[in-house]
Formats: C-alpha cells, sequence, structure tokens
C-alpha cells in the first residue's frame, strides 16, 4: 500500500492540522509516514496545502509530484492543482466553495461534499476540513477512523482536548455523507 | 514508542537530550520551529535560551559559552550562517567545541526559504577566513535530526573543533515518526583548557591572535594535524546495495531520499544502481568512494546545488572512472523521475 496525497485549502482552514492528524494515525498503524507542509507565506486567508504520504514500506523523497488524491478546501486550490492528480486519481472536494463547473472537465474520479454546510450545521464551521477528511476514509481507507479518534485525543490536548468530540462528529458525518 | 515530530524540534529535543546548556539564536525561515521549540523547553529544563538582537551576536555568545567550558549551540539558515563565518573562524582557531545547524535554503542572497544544499563549500571548506574545517554532519530524516546533536557534540568535545549539522528545509520541515532512543550526554575529552576561574591555579588563556614569531604558524601545524586526525577516523557514510552495483548515486541529505526512491525504481527497471549517503560532508568519506571504483562503472552526484559536493566524489574517484552530476539550485528539488532519466542517460 502506497498513498500520496495533497490536502490544500485556505490557510485556517485546518489544512497543516488534516495532515498531520492523518500522519499522526497512521504512525499509530505502524505505516511509514511523512508529512511536508508548504511553509512559504502562507497566512491565514492565504492558501496552504500539504503533502503526505502513507507506506508500507520506507518512503524517500517526501514531496508528492503526482497525488493519488487532493482533498480540496476551496476554490483556489482546486485550480492550483488538479492538473497534479493522476490519471486514476481520486478528488475530494468541498463543494460548498468550489463552483460546479470548474469540476466538469476532471476526468478522475470526483467526490463532492458540501464540506463548509455540514461543519457548520454540527455548529463549527471550522471543521469543514474533518467532514471532508471523512468523506475522503470513505473512499479511500488508507487508516481505520479508530486510529483517527485515537491520533485526535493525542495532537488535541490541554486547551485543545474539548475539540476533540466535534472533530469526531465531523468526520463521521462527511464519512456517512459518502455513501 | 515512536512518536510524530517535525524535524527542526526533533534536533531541538535531540541536542537536549545530548546535554546542551545553552542556546543562542535569532529567527530565520525554515528553522524558526527550531528556535521556538529551544525558547520553551530549554526553560523547562532551567537551561539557557537567548534570542540574541543578532547571528552575530549569536555565535560569539556560543564562543563564550564554550570558553567556559558549556555544552553551547546555535542555529540558523543559511544568511543567517553567512553572518557567523567570523564567528566559527575564531572558533576554530580557539578550538572551541560548539554545535551549529543550518537548516539550508535557497541562495545567493536573502534567496528564498525553499530547501537547498548550496552552502555545502561554505560548510566543508571553511566558510570563514584561515586554514581550517569544521566537522559537518548531514540528517537526511527526522530520525537523524534527533540523534545528530549528541554525536555532533561528542565529535566537537573530542576533537575540540566546532561541528555543523548542515540540514536543508526539506527535513527541518517534515513530520515523520522518531524513536526517541537513548542518547549520550556526557563531556567528551579533556577540560584543562577550559576558563571556569582561575583560583588556586594558573590563569588560562584562550585565543586566535597568535603575533609571536612562529606562533600562528606553530597553531595552524597543529590545527592541521588535528585534521588529518579526524580525515583518517572520522569518515561516515551509509551505503544501500552499492555492492556490485553499475551506477553509484552519491548524495546526502535530502537529495539522498529522492535518490534512494529513484535507486528503487530503478532497481525495479533491472539497472543495477546503488547509493552512497555521505553522513559526514568533512571529513567527506574519501575511502568508501574510492573502493568502489573497483566495482563501479560510473558515479552520480545528485544535489539541490549547481553542483559542490561532486568536486569532492570526484577527488575520491580521482579519475578511475566517470563522474556525473545532476542537480536543481534556487530551492529546486530534483525528483525521482529526473534522476532516474539521468541514470539512463549513463
Amino acid at each position: 500500500m502506497r498513498e500520496e496525497l495533497i490536502v490544500a485549502g485556505f490557510g485556517g482552514q485546518g489544512v497543516m492540522f488534516t495532515g498531520t492528524l492523518l500522519a499522526q494515525a497512521a504512525m499509530l498503524e505502524g505505516k511509514f509516514v511523512t508529512f511536508f507542509p508548504a511553509y512559504g507565506a502562507e497566512v491565514r486567508g492565504g492558501t496552504a496545502n500539504a503533502s503526505v504520504i502513507i507506506s508500507d514500506e520506507e518512503i524517500g523523497s517526501p514531496l508528492v509530484s503526482a497525488p493519488d488524491t487532493l482533498i480540496i478546501l476551496n476554490q483556489p486550490s482546486l485550480d492550483r492543482f488538479h492538473r497534479k492528480l493522476k490519471k486514476e486519481g481520486q478528488l475530494v472536494v468541498n463543494s460548498t466553495l468550489v463552483q460546479p463547473e470548474a469540476l466538469k472537465n476532471i476526468v478522475q474520479g470526483v467526490s463532492q461534499v458540501p464540506a463548509s454546510e455540514i461543519a457548520e450545521q454540527l455548529g463549527n464551521i471550522r471543521v469543514a476540513n474533518m467532514v471532508a477528511l471523512g468523506t475522503y476514509l470513505k473512499i479511500k481507507p488508507v487508516v481505520k477512523l479508530s486510529s483517527v479518534n485515537e491520533a485526535l485525543a493525542t495532537l488535541l490536548t490541554g486547551k485543545k482536548a474539548g475539540l476533540q468530540e466535534i472533530n469526531k462528529k465531523a468526520i463521521k458525518a462527511g464519512y456517512e455523507f459518502s455513501k | 514508542m515512536k512518536k510524530l515530530m517535525k524535524g527542526n524540534e526533533a534536533l531541538g529535543e535531540g541536542a537536549i537530550k545530548a546535554g546542551c546548556a545553552a542556546y543562542f539564536g535569532y529567527p530565520i525561515t525554515p528553522q524558526n520551529e527550531l528556535t521556538e521549540y529551544m525558547s520553551k523547553r530549554m526553560l523547562e529544563e532551567k537551561r539557557v535560551f537567548l534570542q540574541s538582537e543578532s547571528e552575530l551576536a549569536a555565535i560569539n555568545m556560543v564562543l563564550g559559552a564554550s570558553a567556559a567550558g558549556v555544552k553551547a549551540m546555535t542555529s540558523s539558515s543559511s544568511p543567517g550562517i553567512s553572518l557567523k563565518q567570523e564567528g566559527l573562524s575564531y572558533m576554530a582557531g580557539c578550538e572551541l567545541p560548539a554545535l551549529i545547524v543550518n537548516v539550508q535554503r535557497g541562495g545567493p542572497g536573502l534567496g528564498n526559504i525553499a530547501g537547498s544544499q548550496a552552502d555545502y563549500f561554505q560548510a566543508t571548506k571553511g566558510g570563514g577566513h584561515g586554514d581550517y574545517h569544521l566537522i559537518v554532519l548531514a540528517p537526511s530524516s527526522v530520525q537523524e535530526m534527533f540523534e545528530m546533536p549528541a554525536q555532533a557534540f561528542a565529535l566537537a568535545e573530542k576533537y575540540r573543533n566546532p561541528v555543523m549539522i548542515l540540514a536543508d528545509g526539506v527535513v527541518g520541515q517534515i513530520l515523520e515518526p522518531m524513536e526517541e532512543v537513548k542518547v549520550d550526554s556526557t563531556y567528551h575529552g579533556d577540560r584543562s583548557w577550559v576558563l571556569d576561574g582561575c583560583q588556586g591555579r594558573a590563569p588560562r588563556k584562550i585565543r586566535s591572535l597568535l603575533m609571536e614569531e612562529g606562533a600562528l604558524e606553530e597553531h595552524n601545524i597543529k590545527l592541521q594535524k588535528k585534521y588529518k586526525v579526524i580525515k583518517e577516523q572520522e569518515q561516515r557514510c551509509q551505503k544501500q546495495n552499492t555492492e556490485k552495483a553499475d551506477i553509484i548515486l552519491v548524495a546526502y541529505g535530502t537529495s539522498a531520499r529522492v535518490c534512494y526512491s529513484a535507486m528503487l525504481a530503478a532497481r525495479k527497471k533491472g539497472l543495477s544502481v546503488g547509493l552512497l549517503r555521505p553522513l559526514t560532508l568533512w571529513p567527506f568519506p574519501v575511502k568508501a568512494i574510492a573502493e568502489l571504483t573497483g566495482t563501479a562503472k560510473a558515479f552520480l552526484t545528485v544535489e539541490m546545488s549547481a553542483g559542490q559536493m561532486v568536486e569532492d566524489v570526484k577527488l575520491a574517484v580521482n579519475g578511475r572512472k566517470p563522474v556525473h552530476f545532476y542537480g536543481r539550485a534556487g530551492g529546486g528539488m530534483p525528483t525521482e523521475e529526473e534522476i532516474l532519466k539521468e541514470i539512463e542517460k549513463i
């Protein structure tokens, strides 16, 4: 098993957290994993992206040039990354923030989830990233949901411990959305 | 138990576990997480953390701490490391042990903040003025970012010489699982030179200004003798599939990771390719490379630079086999596919 993934969105949408969470879950399952954040002039409101590689074997280069999966949280990220996706790749897109016509020329598998909308209904728009992650994990179970929940408990501690529940709910909602 | 850690932070924790008692630094991307990590952890450990007013101040604080016998370090990225060169030359002249970390970014000038390996010449050939060498270590994983500070301090103290860890933006920024293995935190070597107060003994002097007739030449002869011993005893590298391989890739740090992927891809295609990864850039693993000139048909050096380490590979191969080069400068990064193409050209 080898999965190469890029997560991209606005700064503040939790792109880095999504990637880190996935990496943490993969590590808990004993897999090899690398997380490489784009660390340019990314600021809240600008674009942010991160590359994650999960593998059963040792990972050389941590860079992802042709991802198996793209998790796209906003329109500018789709424009920037969709051409890099592998032919047989999978696109998970936050359809609340992406125009439907932008997807019409994409030949790869597209899974649209209104992540921001679902997150808002759950009471916290900031967990849209987790909704998209849930949808992704339904389509491609690269790690178990239980590992992701365990990873949440590791990453959200102290003052942030109270956020574990809403994140879990969001992941579940995204997972169940993708039937 | 494994822990997911960022390269820069793993280096900080590794230095703390190695007994680093004082950190001096000034912020710069892509090594900021290291400075930030130390600002928190060094205080927790009740050790010294100081954000200096400049890079020059930081390196000279390291010089002072080291002269007082304290395990001290500083870190920066390329432009900041250029500013520290005067202090490094003085420390090499004074034979002071310390750890200097360079998380390289694109140059020349202020350049950019992407990962790069264009400071190889500066790190291994002197950098500052005078006939001197730093010992230079090159990590390529978060695990090595954690383990190398202890090795660096041990070498620094054993030889009374500043040691540089030459990392790059990529290995500094990635997160990977790593094991917090036990590292050596003892002080190596004698301390008969340390300036720790001369009550009840004759005063000691540490200086790099030697004006007496012949004194500086004599000092240089002594330094060169030391460098010769280091060259003989401390060459380190990792070899993968190099035995009987036709083509040997030579790369360090992040480039070596890309080469590892390219090597596996090439071997899948039936090509006989191995990888030699220097762990010490100075002393350069001349012996290991020279040994392979018997069996290898060609060498391919890959760097995130316009071609620097390739000169040392050529010196080690000494004309016995062709040495090729592939590199990307200015923060560009070679890809697995590009390296594979270069291999197939040979």
